[in-house]
């Protein structure tokens, strides 16, 4: 304990040697090429898809964007590659691209067997409900006797199936092969609500006519899915860096710095935390590699996690309640280390 | 002699598909319908049965397509009802054809476009058109040159664009050219390879050919995109786009040279050794000889296998790229336009039956020209 925090003070005060400490290929290269490559998703609604004049958004391409910001210092020098689900690892194990944020879940495998780092959680979700509001219903207990409209051959109806058997109640289910099909079925009143993960079931809710009449169930089940970046193993300081983009995004939030008013926040501050966090004192952009504003310019530019998540699955986007992705001190999962 | 005997029983049938307002008078359309359409009972049958499936079919999609359609606005507020929403495709239509190209710079996508057609026009065009074979040969030496100057950029004052950002039916076409200009020569070398003396050789061709024609496209670009970034050096990548085409070009080119086959076994032999006692050497006979004659057989063959590698292309969406209906997969996946799935699949449909008709019925009437040519 001690000897650590003799090594933070030395990094404290020599700032120089701290700078110099920071070796990461993967870092280097995204400098010299002056452009991060980023690999998304190729479409799908709230994480990453084009808007009508073809910019890409959503939440996982805000954090690419945030990267490049601290990086290169623009949040529009990304490239971004679509990947398939099938391909994804593999071409992040090549190296084509600097990072995969592309709506995939942390798992002990790809950690452990793929050799692949888990820098941060953008998104929480797990298996959730959408219900017709006339039902009237409000928590998953209540749904005895309803028939639920699910997609055929995940383990979204063994779940069900679950929680019926630990409940003792009777959810009906309804099986379908595309979601389209489902939606339809949902929407023509075949069933009385759908499910999937969070972000998927807030994409349905907004396909159906009147997106206002279905009401997302607070709870969810089948466990917890942790969905965000991952990295090259090996690469610390890289992996590092995009943790701490996304801590940022966080840390904004919880100090209430938004995108519109960071530059008067940053004027001057008393809070120490607020300076630290425009780097105003501290080295905390040499201790990453980038300079000391990175932070500032990510808020400025794309907002803080809240206004993020607003934009995209939330009430500006999707529709769906900001529940276990909400501030640790909201009832939220989202949680950071000490900016310290 | 046999095959013309069978040509002039095949050919009376042909003019009575001229469509029956070409020829005046109720009568000729009564006598067209019966010999058409009602010549037998399995036919009546058939008639009967398709003209029901359109009459239940063709008024609910008029009244989707055009009736109840919305084609102005701006938002998804626009549309409403039970009609198509065309709005969104006119809102995405660059999108669609360019995909994320720079909109500053769509105008090289435009003069590219017309360089490619420039050059395709002396090549296509039917009757004499003098220095043939320049053209031929420029469409694929000169013409890509320009069109990819255009296009990347990086030269002459104009910015770079890089391919993350090409999409649309521009990757479609652009693909298709390059599969088409690759594919044909390498095709061309193994079909002769194929039937070459040199035992050596005609393994190897075979073995090429059969490998490619034995492996799924998938699989060719599945390959492409996960596998030779692992055999590459580390931080070295090679363009994803380049590696798709390199992947159709080697892939159709097996196919190109079973087709250039057909062609090569269709021309006598006696004129292989007609050539040969003239003094011709090998290369010689088959570059004057044996190639134009057995090209100009399978012409219609090639072209066939263009519109079916056109309609490929579409596959390259599965390794993250972005042609026509990759773009339209994405414009679905909009928050501001969720729903749009009917409107955006109909429309790459439109596009791509827009493009292969037009190919196919060049490639029918190529067919009959040369097959007059033939009778002569």
């Amino acid at each position: 304990m001690s000897a650590a925090l003799v090594a933070a003070a030395g990094l404290w005060m020599g700032a120089g040697s701290a700078w110099a400490q920071v070796s990461s290929p993967t870092l280097d290269a995204v400098k010299k090429r002056g452009q991060l490559i980023c690999g998304i998703d190729t479409g799908i609604p709230g994480y990453a898809y084009q808007d009508s004049s073809g910019e890409w958004q959503g939440l996982d391409v805000s954090l690419c964007r945030a990267i490049a910001d601290a990086v290169v210092g623009s949040p529009k020098k990304v490239k971004y590659i679509g990947l398939t689900s099938k391909e994804r690892f593999s071409v992040l194990k090549s190296g084509e691209i600097d990072v995969l944020i592309r709506d995939s879940e942390h798992s002990f495998l790809r950690n452990t067997a793929l050799g692949l780092e888990l820098p941060a959680v953008n998104f929480f979700t797990g298996q959730t409900f959408m219900v017709r509001k006339n039902l009237g219903v409000g928590h998953l207990k209540e749904l005895n006797g309803a028939t639920i409209c699910v997609l055929t051959g995940t383990t979204l109806e063994t779940n069900i199936a679950d929680y019926n058997r630990a409940n003792g109640i009777e959810i009906k289910t309804l099986l379908f092969e595309k979601p389209e099909e489902a939606f339809a079925a949902a929407d023509s009143g075949r069933c009385d609500g759908y499910t999937d993960d969070g972000g998927s079931v807030a994409a349905a809710r907004s396909t159906m006519k009147t997106p206002a009449d279905w009401i997302f169930i607070p709870e969810t089940i089948g466990g917890l899915q942790p969905i965000g970046p991952l990295t090259r193993g090996g690469d610390e300081a890289w992996t590092r860096l995009v943790r701490w983009v996304h801590y940022s995004m966080l840390e904004a939030e919880v100090l209430g710095i938004t995108k519109a008013n960071a530059d008067q926040m940053a004027q001057n501050p008393s809070n120490p935390d607020v300076r630290r966090f425009f780097g105003l004192e501290g080295d905390f952009g040499k201790l990453l590699g980038v300079d000391n504003e990175w932070a500032k310019r990510i808020v400025k530019d794309i907002g803080n996690y809240g206004e993020v998540y607003e934009a995209s699955f939330g009430a500006k986007g999707l529709g769906l309640p900001r529940g276990m992705n909400n501030l640790y001190d909201k009832g939220g999962l989202q949680t950071l280390p000490t900016w310290h | 002699m046999s095959t013309e005997s069978e040509a002039s029983k095949i050919t009376p049938a042909a003019p009575g598909w001229d469509f029956p307002g070409s020829r005046a008078g109720l009568g000729a359309a009564v006598a067209w319908t019966r010999r058409n359409l009602f010549s037998s009972p399995f036919n009546t049958v058939l008639t009967v049965l398709v003209g029901l499936f359109l009459a239940w079919a063709l008024p609910a999609m008029f009244r989707w397509a055009v009736l109840n359609a919305t084609v102005t606005g701006a938002t998804r507020a626009a549309c409403g009802g039970e009609g198509a929403c065309w709005t969104f495709i006119q809102v995405r239509l660059p999108l669609f054809f360019v995909g994320r190209y720079p909109p500053d710079e769509r105008w090289r996508v435009l003069a590219a476009l017309v360089a490619l057609i420039g050059f395709c026009i002396p090549v296509l065009r039917e009757g004499h058109v003098r220095h043939r074979g320049i053209w031929f040969a420029l469409l694929f030496t000169a013409c890509p040159a320009i069109v990819g100057v255009l296009l990347l950029g990086g030269v002459f004052g104009l910015p770079y664009v890089d391919t993350s950002l090409w999409g649309g039916l521009m990757i479609d076409v652009v693909v298709s050219f390059v599969t088409v200009a690759g594919a044909i020569p390498l095709g061309i070398l193994l079909a002769l390879g194929r039937r070459s003396q040199l035992s050596v050789i005609r393994g190897l061709s075979i073995a090429y050919i059969e490998l490619w024609r034995g492996v799924p496209l998938l699989t060719v670009l599945f390959m492409s995109a996960v596998i030779v970034p692992l055999l590459m050096p580390n931080g070295v990548t090679a363009d994803r786009l380049l590696r798709a085409m390199i992947a159709m070009v080697l892939f159709n080119a097996a196919y190109m040279a079973e087709v250039v086959r057909g062609g090569l076994q269709g021309v006598p032999e006696g004129q292989e050794e007609a050539a040969a006692t003239l003094g011709l050497r090998w290369w010689q006979m088959q570059a004057l000889v044996v190639l134009p004659q057995a090209l100009r057989i399978v012409l219609p063959g090639i072209v066939n296998t263009v519109v079916d590698l056109f309609k490929d292309v579409t596959l390259i969406t599965i390794i993250g790229l972005s042609d026509l209906l990759g773009v339209v997969n994405q414009a679905l996946k909009d928050p501001a336009w969720l729903g749009m799935a009917r409107e955006g699949y109909a429309f790459a449909a439109f596009v791509f039956f827009v493009c292969c008709y037009l190919m196919s019925s060049y490639s029918r009437r190529l067919e009959r020209r040369l097959n007059r040519g033939h009778a002569h």
